[in-house]
């Protein structure tokens, strides 16, 4: 546990704090904030309680969520953007020969699965795994470091801060639901608009008569939207639900007393594997539908 | 789970990652990647290929190695065979020679030995004819047989 003095006084406390966003948002006037006090005119402030983070509605931030992914996001940029600068056709050095291998695999992965052309997929790819990877590492971070520094730093011992930006649904959803963006661009630019809503409305069940493809469009279009839907939903919650557990694990080991420290390890060296996987996951899934978006049946 | 504008910025960031691993990562990762695999590739063709002339190139070695040993066997059988063969013209030509020189000395020797004979006869002839002038030198009278010995003089 972090801090017992100032910090929160039960398990559900603390767990519950390290479950919430560091959120900014606007709060209406006449709003009772969570320490009592009445805010005489709307105002754009930090949220002091999951409440009061669910009442900014839509317009508000997770500031931790933006800064953490933001900032691996360009630590991913950074570290591949200069290897590829300095690349030369000599013999790689050992840091080059790792980003290299890791384009390596997501290049043959690509191949494997996306037979059109596009140079869209690929890149998508890689920043898909490696994006996702840096940001489900740092769950392997223990939970109350980062949060610890940042209420230090700040000087407010309250402060939200969690540091997995994949255990925020907004992440994973934002990331998912790109890429069904894409999975209807490419089905529409590939099979047109007539194709795709006949892909639709004409699958699975098929018949010559016309009568019975008439009546059988609102199951087709039952069944192909269920399918279509669950495409965007089930990448992010996958990894959003993933993450999120692993998270909460970490949460409840470290209120396990010193017993945490041989669980911590057990469990960070188990979460390694989710970590990779589910980022591996999320890159393969997203090759596989834009393939299928990409072929004509 | 709160959804909020979180969802926005973040696909803005996502967005944007994309993008410029598309435009300045990728290609050039890849590209340069794609190189080096083709000269690794053709290196290695290179190695084999080396590999394949150096056996070739050994077996040409092999091959002049033998030529030349066959050729020397030849040439020193040819040369001993012209040796004997010069050996022998020597042996001819010295026997040649030798009954020539033996032909030459024999004449030679034959002509001296008429030479000899033919002083020996005149010698004699005057010997005897300086005898029969010593013996008869008192009774003789000169001018009566020197037509006699005139004639014996050319009987010699």
């Amino acid at each position: 546990m972090a801090s017992d003095s100032q910090g929160p006084a039960t398990a559900t406390d603390y767990i519950t704090h390290h479950i919430q966003n560091m959120t900014y948002g606007q709060l209406p006037a006449g709003y009772e904030r969570a320490d009592g006090s009445i805010l005489s005119e709307a105002a754009w402030t930090m949220a002091h309680s999951a409440q009061e983070a669910k009442d900014m509605g839509f317009w508000a931030f997770h500031l931790d969520t933006l800064g953490w992914s933001i900032f691996l996001g360009a630590l991913f940029c950074f570290c591949f953007y200069r290897v590829a600068k300095k690349a030369t056709i000599g013999v790689p050095g050992k840091w080059a020969g790792l980003l290299e291998m890791m384009v390596e695999m997501v290049n043959k992965s690509v191949k494997e699965s996306f037979h059109g052309e596009s140079k869209l997929i690929a890149p998508l790819a890689l920043t898909i795994f490696i994006w996702v990877l840096l940001m489900n590492t740092m769950d392997l971070v223990p939970v109350d470091w980062l949060p610890w520094l940042a209420q230090k730093l700040s000087g407010d011992p309250h402060l939200y801060f969690k540091v997995v930006p994949t255990t925020d649904p907004n992440t994973t959803f934002a990331m998912s639901l790109s890429v069904f963006a894409l999975i209807i661009f490419y089905s529409i630019k590939v099979k047109g608009v007539g194709g795709f809503i006949g892909e639709l409305i004409f699958h699975p069940f098929e018949s010559k008569n016309i009568f019975v493809k008439i009546l059988l469009v609102l199951p087709n279009l039952l069944l192909e939207g269920v399918a279509l839907l669950a495409k965007p939903v089930s990448l992010a919650l996958r990894l959003f639900g993933n993450l999120y557990a692993g998270e909460l694990i970490f949460i409840l080991i470290a209120l396990l007393g010193w017993v945490q420290l041989p669980a911590h390890f057990v469990w960070a060296v188990f979460h390694i594997l989710i970590v990779i996987l589910q980022a591996f996951i999320f890159m393969m899934l997203t090759i596989v539908y834009l393939s299928m978006a990409a072929e004509k049946h | 789970m709160n959804f909020n504008a979180t969802i926005l910025g973040q696909t803005i960031a996502f967005a944007f990652f994309v993008w410029f691993c598309m435009k300045f990562i990728w290609p050039l990762l890849l590209g340069m990647i794609e190189e080096r695999e083709k000269r690794i590739a053709d290196g290695l063709a290179a190695g084999e290929k080396g590999e394949q002339k150096l056996l070739d190139a050994e077996q040409r070695l092999q091959d002049a190695i033998d030529e030349g040993k066959q050729k020397a066997a030849e040439i020193i059988s040819k040369a001993q065979k012209r040796g004997d063969e010069i050996v022998d013209e020597a042996r001819e030509t010295a026997k040649g020679e030798s009954a020539r020189i033996k032909e030459s000395a024999l004449s030679e020797i034959e002509q001296e030995k008429e030479k000899a004979r033919q002083e020996l006869k005149d010698q004699v002839a005057t010997l005897a004819i300086t005898g029969a002038e010593q013996i008869l030198m008192r009774e003789v009278d000169h001018s009566a047989h020197n037509e006699v010995l005139k004639k014996i003089s050319q009987q010699l």
